[in-house]
């Protein structure tokens, strides 16, 4: 390993790669330490989406087919920021999810539970001004794998994020306040700080309910710093 | 301050909701001198890994960054390949001001990640450019070799090795 450039820095906010709890790190996650880079324009530059990467209705899990999608209607909203709490405005944020019996569009997804005809289950928008971003969905399902015997994923949405720069890209996973599976789901898990890991939970939003029609979330997504961008917006 | 959310895995099931945009070909249908950039992503074992998403992020030929145009991603295939259609960037500034060889941001996403990784690119046809590179010149000759592409059949190809060996150089967030 190249000597000058080695960098062991703690991360307590993300988690490790090599994870024994999640089966699939075994052989994915990378072994050797990390390299520091100088954060140079190929960094600190990413892409921006205009409205034209959005579709109508895209944000609108539920009407992107003839009738509405089985299961418990929702909004999903909250804001992106940056560690300084300044909002990302009009950054792509792209939502996937299973539907409301746990099963994905996906072909690979063999859980038997039914697909509905009424539900892809994917999503994207762009933050407004103030960073905020909102979906309209259904609750998604638990739903088992092969991880360990008797293996349940606590119901969640994948989000990805894009930021102002390419080093604040994001994927990750929200889920639900209460889910009884999340002391038994190594993903969940994996993020060790408990503090940090609750982050990753919505929560319940009586403010943005609508009465008779849906339930509401909050989740507010932050990306880390991004130390300077030519592309102030 | 608010503080950071903490990345998750992609997991398995993400090309319904991210391979929908058709992103994988940059190439202007003007452009005198595109180029293919494809390679595979592979696991521990070699193994190609079926289940990873590819993006890419790099400079226009003249070495500007533009906010429209630059950025690609391609799920990978059965035996863990991708393909990227697009144009070899330009060089870019250093930190230090002098210029950095040509190359391209590469993150991968998979099922069994449970956070991306960033590498870089090179081209193997910028010997000089490379030898002067900042960053390349902060690896040893082992490392440095898992960032440049190779040419094979007129395009470039560059593996993704995530663990292993060989595996190549990722860098700190």
């Amino acid at each position: 390993m190249s000597e000058n450039v080695e960098v062991v820095r703690e991360d307590t906010v993300d988690p490790p790669w090599n994870w024994p709890e999640y089966r699939s790190t075994a052989l994915r996650a990378p072994k050797r330490p990390l390299v520091l880079l100088p954060h140079t324009l190929s960094e600190l530059t990413g892409p921006a989406f205009g409205e034209g990467a959005v579709g109508e209705l895209d944000h609108d899990l539920t009407r992107q087919h003839e009738g509405p999608p089985l299961g418990e209607r929702i909004i999903v909203s909250g804001r992106v920021l940056e560690e300084d709490g300044k909002p990302v405005r009009n950054t792509l944020v792209e939502v996937w999810q299973a539907n409301a019996a746990g099963r994905y569009i996906h072909e690979v997804d063999q859980h038997p539970a039914p697909l509905d005809p009424n539900f892809t289950g994917a999503g994207r928008c762009l933050t407004d001004d103030e960073g905020r971003y909102r979906f309209v969905t259904i609750k998604p399902g638990s739903y088992p794998w092969q991880n360990h015997p008797n293996a349940w994923r606590p119901a969640h949405i994948h989000f990805s994020v894009f930021g102002r720069a390419f080093t604040q890209r994001l994927v990750t996973q929200m889920y639900f306040p209460g889910d009884p599976l999340f002391e038994y789901d190594p993903i969940f898990q994996s993020v060790r700080d408990p503090k940090a890991r609750e982050r990753l939970i919505a929560g319940f939003d009586l403010e943005t309910t609508v009465p008779e029609w849906a339930l509401a979330y909050r989740w507010d997504i932050v990306l880390r710093g991004s130390a300077a961008t030519p592309f102030e917006n | 301050m608010p503080d950071r959310t903490p990345s998750q895995t992609a997991g398995p099931f993400f090309s319904f909701g991210l391979c929908v945009l058709p992103a994988a070909d940059l190439s202007p249908p003007d452009a005198p001198e595109t180029i293919t950039i494809e390679g595979r992503v592979l696991d521990g074992a070699g193994e190609g890994i079926h289940d990873a998403l590819v993006e890419i992020w790099q400079a226009d030929a003249g070495g500007e960054y533009r906010r429209d145009w630059g950025w690609a991603r391609c799920g990978t295939d059965a035996d863990g390949g991708f393909r990227f259609h697009t144009v070899k960037p330009g060089s870019v500034p250093s930190t230090q001001g002098s210029m950095q060889s040509p190359h391209l941001e590469v993150i991968v996403f998979a099922r069994g990640l449970l956070k991306h990784t960033l590498t870089r690119m090179y081209f193997p046809d910028e010997e000089e450019a490379n030898a002067a590179d900042e960053v390349l010149a902060s690896l040893d000759e082992d490392d440095r070799s898992t960032l440049i592409s190779t040419r094979r059949n007129g395009s470039y190809v560059f593996d993704v090795q995530l663990q292993g060996e060989r595996q190549t150089v990722f860098f700190a967030l």
